[in-house]
């Protein structure tokens, strides 16, 4: 829904064709990363995000019936957006929808098909032929592009014959949201080894919008699932770790095993996976729903492009690697967070339970406890859209980082780059260039004086500085002071078309 | 800096002993979980990764 969003406000016609009808009402992802907001921001649709979910910084961590520490993600200033927010995913989708249905009626060419199931592709020279299933009957119809957002069980990645791997955990979370009005704060409480009767291995308590508070029981590997997931055996968990007597509903439950996987390549010619197709990681971390946002962020530009002719294809095959490189990150991030939740062996079992006992007492301990590494986004360091880091700059906003935020009085940074290539000069003269083979240049000129977050974002030492952002936000160079020539030839490294 | 594996112990048998009293009267268990303690605060004391991995490698001979 992000990538139609995108795509229909740039002007390019976009066919969403899903099987289903309506938003998903599974209760899936429920927390939603800065970055993720920034981008739905910047698509129109990130307030109502951040009104609607809960905000939340501490977090404290158990271990058995101790509290082994607390932290507190708490939030730097000048940005827009929190650290954060918890949100039910359906809620997340509709606001996405909705805000399809404003830009629809501003002329966006965008189509939602619901209940139209793709059954079989043939991909041809210069278009996809997809056959589409419908309550009314089948139907065929050619598509430029494909993308192929189908989720982790991607049957487009099957009809292609593609190979999907990687890891899968031994292991079974069974996952309760329950509506209770009970004075829990709105903090992410984490037990390894609870002591509540029949936890399993971890536990996790966490509040989301409307009363609901998300449950997680690590359940180990040999359990039967059917048994485990009816009512009164989840109620028998809630009722040990809420306390005999606690009020609440169970809003949904499910029982999910994870893995950690990803296609070698996203680009298949005319057909490009985004999302969990082409990408799963376990839910620790919260990188799966927020990963795929950035797949779209970082697709639409290119593809906008590519299809008015303004860069060669070749710019495609960039999404795969950029997107590879940020769901190898995931992945391994996530990867490290299951070994310490789930030790696979005797001595990573002494050694977590060590770190837990340590951290206790010892801060220098506490940063290696990993309950799940919460999604930041990912910097595209040395890869082939980057043009030059000509200036001594801050380490954050080096050349592959998204933006970062920055309060401008009474709006912000981010807010200024609206999904265009910008020329942002903070302090250093603008050099006269708006357009490099037609594809149009924005300027932003800037003082650091008076504004500390500019300045130690985009400064540090240096006196002055030009950045040029590609549309999705990230740094393509950096100078202290740029010609023409200069700034032509980074938009020319970012639009494929080589130095 | 570089791994130190030249001797840097002031007085090596009354470590040695300290090191063992320690672990007097323990379980293997008990043993187990305060050398996995002991490592992670001597490895924060190092703190340089680059000898940390020198370390691991040195012991895995
Ligand atoms: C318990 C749990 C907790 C999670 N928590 C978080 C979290 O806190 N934060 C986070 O970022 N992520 C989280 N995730 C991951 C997140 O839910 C997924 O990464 C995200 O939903 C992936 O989105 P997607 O659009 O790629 O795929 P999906 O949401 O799976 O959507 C795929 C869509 O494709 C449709 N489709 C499939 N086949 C066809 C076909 N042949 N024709 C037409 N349509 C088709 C499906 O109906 C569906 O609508 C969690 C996941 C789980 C299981």
């Amino acid at each position: 829904m992000a990538l139609a969003l995108d795509l229909g406000r740039k002007g390019t016609p976009v066919l969403v064709l899903d099987d289903h009808d309506g938003v998903g009402q599974g209760s899936r992802a429920i927390c939603f990363a800065k970055r993720t907001l920034e981008i739905a921001n910047r698509l129109g649709a990130g307030q109502r995000m951040i009104d609607k979910g809960v905000v939340w910084n501490v977090g404290k961590v158990f271990h058995g019936d101790d509290r082994v520490f607390q932290f507190n993600l708490q939030p730097e200033d000048g940005h827009r957006c929190p650290a954060f927010i918890n949100l039910q995913q359906p809620y997340f989708e509709k606001f996405l929808v909705d805000e399809i249905r404003v830009a629809q009626d501003e002329g966006a060419p965008i189509e939602i098909r619901g209940r139209n199931a793709v059954t079989a592709l043939d991909q041809r020279d210069d278009h996809v032929l997809l056959d589409v299933d419908t309550p009314d009957g089948p139907y065929q119809i050619e598509a430029e592009w494909l993308i192929a957002c189908d989720g982790a069980r991607s049957p487009v990645r099957d009809m292609m014959g593609l190979s999907f791997d990687g890891r899968v955990f031994e292991d079974n979370f069974l996952i309760a949201d329950v509506k209770m009005t009970a004075d829990f704060p709105t903090e992410r409480w984490f037990w390894f080894e609870p002591p509540f009767k029949d936890a399993g291995q971890s536990a996790l308590l966490h509040k989301q919008p409307d009363d609901i508070w998300r449950i997680d029981f690590q359940l180990g590997w040999d359990i039967d699932r059917e048994k485990e997931l009816r009512e009164d055996n989840v109620r028998a968990r809630v009722d040990a770790m809420l306390g005999e007597g606690a009020e609440y509903e169970l809003e949904w439950t499910s029982i999910y095993t994870f893995q950690c996987r990803r296609m070698q390549e996203f680009r298949h010619d005319r057909v490009i996976f985004a999302g969990d197709s082409a990408h799963q990681v376990s839910p620790f971390g919260a990188r799966g729903a927020n990963s795929g946002v950035q797949d779209a962020d970082n697709l639409a530009w290119k593809l906008d492009f590519v299809i008015r002719g303004l860069a060669p294809e070749a710019l495609l095959d960039t999404y795969s690697e950029e997107r590879v490189h940020g769901a190898d990150e995931n992945i391994l991030n996530s990867t490290r967070a299951t070994d310490f939740l789930t030790p696979k062996s005797e001595i990573s079992k002494v050694f977590r339970n060590a770190v837990l006992e340590l951290a206790r007492d010892h801060p220098f301990a506490r940063p290696l406890v990993n309950s799940g590494r919460l999604s930041v986004p990912c910097v595209y360091d040395g890869l082939s859209l980057n043009g030059p880091d000509m200036l001594d700059g801050p380490e954050r906003t080096r050349v592959g980082a998204p933006a970062v935020d920055a309060k401008l009085g009474e709006t912000y940074l981010l807010d200024r780059l609206p999904g265009e290539f910008t020329l942002l000069c903070i302090d250093a003269p603008a050099p006269d260039i708006d357009e490099v083979d037609g594809v149009p240049l924005t300027h932003l000129g800037l003082t650091a004086r008076g504004n500390p977050f500019l300045k130690e974002r985009y400064l540090g030492d240096a006196r002055g500085a030009v950045y040029l952002f590609r549309p999705d936000q990230h740094v393509v160079a950096r100078w202290p002071e740029a010609s023409a020539d200069d700034v032509a030839s980074a938009m020319r490294i970012a639009l494929g078309k080589g130095a | 800096m570089e791994l130190n594996l030249e001797p840097n112990i002031a007085d090596p048998d009354g470590f040695y002993d300290e090191l063992l009293a320690v672990h007097q009267g323990l379980s293997k268990e008990d043993s187990d979980a305060l050398n996995a303690r002991l490592i992670l605060i001597l490895a924060n004391h190092v703190g340089d990764r680059d000898v940390l991995t020198a370390a691991l490698k040195a012991a895995q001979r």
